[in-house]
């Protein structure tokens, strides 16, 4: 029997149901990527995506926005 | 002042959404582009990605034409953002910018109410500089 769900705000997705030691080695991912951390002052992470923008699909990519 | 969005949802999704309901609510439909981050990981670079939820924390950034972060919120899913204050943050930022570090925005600053000069002299003087009701409207 399916449990009723209340996400609020949220959007669950589903996921595998992984074994203790698995999420080991998540929880270590973790703390290295910890050092990415982003920071005030620090340069924003480049990033290029596709996307939607008044009634076209487009590509962005945020370095290309230097200077604006 | 560019602005760009960025979710897990699919470029379809943000067509369909923009298209669907959010023309209903912003004459003309969303006016800057909405990106697509698809496994999060650019939501992931930027601290904000939820792995367990395979969603994106609600986050704000703000970053200056040197790319550079000058600022960044994140709240709560369930708690919106004040627009007002991010407006107010890019002003005060971009006052910053432009007196080229000799002039700070105190807290609660607008537009047109006075800066503060940081410096040796403001040490100790902030008290006859600015008063804790300048921080409120």
């Amino acid at each position: 029997m399916a449990e009723e769900l209340s996400p609020g705000c949220a959007r669950p997705a589903g996921r595998p149901v992984s074994e203790a030691a698995r999420d080991e080695s998540a929880y270590q991912q973790e703390r290295k990527e910890e050092s990415n951390v982003i920071l005030i002052g620090r340069k924003a992470p480049d990033f290029t995506a596709p996307g939607y923008h008044q009634g076209k699909f487009v590509n962005v990519k945020l370095s290309e926005y230097l200077g604006k | 002042m560019e602005v760009l969005s960025v979710s897990v949802d699919s470029m379809f999704v943000h067509k369909m959404w923009n298209d669907q309901e959010l023309c209903k609510m912003v004459a003309g439909g969303v006016p800057f582009p909405m990106l697509a981050d698809g496994g999060g990981k650019v939501g992931a670079v930027y601290g904000v990605y939820d792995e367990e939820g395979g969603v994106a924390t609600r986050g704000r950034f703000l970053i200056d034409p040197d790319g550079i972060i000058q600022a960044y919120e994140v709240l709560t899913p369930l708690v919106g953002r004040n627009v007002a204050e991010s407006i107010r943050q890019i002003q005060a930022v971009q006052t910053v910018r432009e007196s080229k570090g000799t002039q700070a925005t105190p807290s609660g600053w607008r537009p047109g109410k006075p800066t503060l000069k940081p410096g040796i002299d403001l040490v100790g003087n902030v008290w006859r500089a600015w008063k804790t009701e300048s921080a409120f409207d």
